[in-house]
């Protein structure tokens, strides 16, 4: 069962804010998912190698060569508070 | 008015623009006997008649597809080889210029400084973009009701969701609002909404096509494919989606070459039906659209037989594990900072963060962040996902022993038609059944595409064909052989009321 803490706990992780009257939902229908999903916990695999990538393919690599980028103003064209050619953001430490 | 035929001129005969294929079309244009102006005003005008109810777009590029036609009917000779065809694009790749929201709020003025590989090769082939299509928010859903701008419809049946993620480009095929589309599929996205549809949709074997530019869900699932409404228009398609792309280091070269399709029966062709995804939970009306699918591709000639996947009942649990757990990752990058919305009146970064992310993300982009993060989080890592990604390893084996007694599997693309709007939302977990045949083969790679195998109650039902690693070519000409002997030739009520 997931309770409201759970909830509260995985949204800090993730920073999403839950509302309180979402708890509820939210804790019931994860909780469906979840005991779904605790199906795959009835099988043995102590002995399979786990598969991360589907396809043959070890380490691409290229040359470390210096080439152009993207123009500061275009890569903050999108930024939603933009100053002095940076990305403003609220504060970081508390005053 | 614009009309959605013309007569040719060398039999006067009157065509349907809205139901040419794109081969079709670049046959007649290439004659000279239209012009990409007047079949992209055709898709126009379509658009103009029925996407206010259907909502296939969230945003038609109307004034610059008249553009690009013109300049492509201008142009005398050395067209591009895709000259002309009005293409729509699912909204969850980036184009430059053209605001790209993943159906998402987050994202809702976000204009890309680049644009998707797999885009930007189609454009240099020639196509005419006729917009961006409506989807699941960041393709998270399986009915395209989770778009923050509101419900696609099915064609066939304007109280029935197309399916999706990719329901959007689905439904715009399938009423006549372009002649194909491109779609994304991280568990079905493209096939289950083509089933849905009446249409047709391929999955490329992972690593095919580019992922650059492609607004990421889940990165080793993901894969960019064609939804057509035929085979041959998908076997074009994909010749310019595949290669490797410097921009995605997990695109590879596609190995072999992608020969011509050839008009030939099944003979010779083993398919098995996988066992496990027919029957108990499948609507009888789909299985028995499927079985007279099936008996049809016996008559053509194919060896049937059945398959197994014995570990199939754990590949929806564990991509529900994987896929929000990548998710999870993926969508961090949604901050308030370099793009999209940001919260205002907030104190601190902090509560800047969750806030924006409290009103950017809708409801199922939510649940998956926090099922992917509950599923990554101390304490519970290898209960979930150390033993998931053993699980896609049981799949891996699990289709490579199938397909080595077969030369590709066969099962219906969804358990059920199309479902009424509204009719599965209130339980997710009911919802992401609707992609139990589909999500075995994204957690093996494997290509796979579906094709309309008759209609059930007049609701289109798709038949699944899933090939080994990179076999495009015998899949597709399996799929061609298979179209041949179903002899669907149906259109949806939306196409059909303008003959």
């Amino acid at each position: 069962m997931v309770t409201h803490d759970d909830v509260i706990y995985v949204a800090k992780l993730a920073r999403l804010k839950v509302e309180a009257d979402d708890l509820d939902r939210y804790a019931g229908q994860l909780s469906s998912i979840l005991s779904h999903i605790d199906k795959i916990s009835e099988l043995d695999l102590t002995s399979v190698e786990p598969t991360s990538h589907v396809i043959d393919l070890s380490n691409v690599f290229r040359e470390d060569e210096p080439r152009p980028s993207v123009d500061r103003d275009e890569a903050l064209a999108n930024g939603p508070e933009v100053e002095n050619g940076a990305f403003r953001v609220p504060p970081i430490l508390e005053s | 008015m614009v009309l959605s035929g013309c007569r040719l001129s060398w039999n006067r005969e009157y065509v349907n623009l809205l139901r040419l294929t794109a081969t079709e079309a670049l046959e007649l244009m290439k004659r000279g006997e239209i012009s990409s102006s007047e079949f992209t005003g055709a898709f126009l005008s379509q658009i103009d008649r029925h996407d206010d109810d259907v909502f296939a777009f969230l945003n038609v590029t109307g004034e610059s597809a008249r553009e690009e036609a013109a300049a492509i009917d201008a142009s005398a000779s050395g067209r591009p080889a895709l000259a002309g065809l009005p293409t729509a694009i699912k909204d969850v790749l980036c184009t430059r210029g053209v605001t790209t929201t993943c159906a998402s709020k987050m994202l809702e003025n976000y204009n890309p400084i680049y644009t998707a590989t797999c885009v930007q090769r189609m454009k240099d082939a020639g196509i005419v973009t006729l917009g961006k299509t409506n989807m699941d928010e960041f393709a998270m859903g399986s009915s395209t009701e989770n778009s923050a701008y509101g419900p696609t419809r099915n064609p066939w049946d304007l109280e029935r969701v197309p399916g999706g993620s990719s329901g959007g480009s689905a439904a715009a095929v399938a009423a006549g609002e372009c002649v194909w589309a491109l779609g994304s599929d991280t568990g079905g996205s493209i096939r289950q909404p083509a089933a849905f549809c009446g249409v047709v949709g391929l999955k490329p074997t992972y690593g095919s096509v580019s992922r650059y530019g492609l607004i990421a869900f889940a990165s080793s699932f993901d894969q960019v494919g064609p939804i057509t409404k035929n085979v041959r228009d998908a076997h074009l398609m994909l010749q310019f989606l595949v290669g490797k792309d410097p921009l995605d280091s997990t695109s590879v070269e596609y190995p072999v070459e992608i020969p011509p399709l050839e008009d030939r029966d099944l003979s010779g062709v083993r398919l098995g039906i996988v066992k496990e995804l027919v029957g108990e939970g499948f609507d009888s009306g789909v299985m028995e659209t499927f079985s007279k699918a099936v008996a049809m591709l016996e008559a053509a000639g194919a060896e049937i037989g059945e398959a197994s996947l014995p570990h199939v009942e754990y590949a929806l649990p564990a991509y529900y594990i994987l896929a929000p757990a990548e998710a999870s990752a993926n969508l961090a990058r949604f901050d308030g900072v370099r793009y999209g919305l940001r919260a205002g009146d907030t104190s601190g970064i902090t509560e800047m963060y969750e806030e924006t992310r409290r009103i950017g993300f809708g409801d199922e982009v939510k649940r998956r962040i926090m099922l992917g993060t509950h599923a990554l989080s101390s304490g519970y890592y290898d209960a979930y996902y150390g033993q998931a990604q053993k699980v896609r390893t049981l799949m891996v084996q699990d289709f490579a022993s199938a397909l080595g007694q077969f030369d590709m599997l066969i099962s219906p693309t969804a358990p059920t038609t199309a479902f009424r709007l509204g009719e599965k939302t209130g339980d997710p977990l009911t919802m992401y059944k609707s992609d139990i045949c589909t999500i075995p083969v994204n957690l093996a790679g494997l290509p796979a595409i579906s094709i309309p195998a008759g209609l059930s109650e007049g609701l289109p039902v798709g038949l699944q064909i899933i090939g080994k690693a990179f076999t495009a070519p015998t899949l597709l000409q399996t799929a061609y052989s298979a179209e041949t002997a179903i002899g669907f030739g149906r259109v949806s009520p939306l196409i059909e009321g303008q003959d």
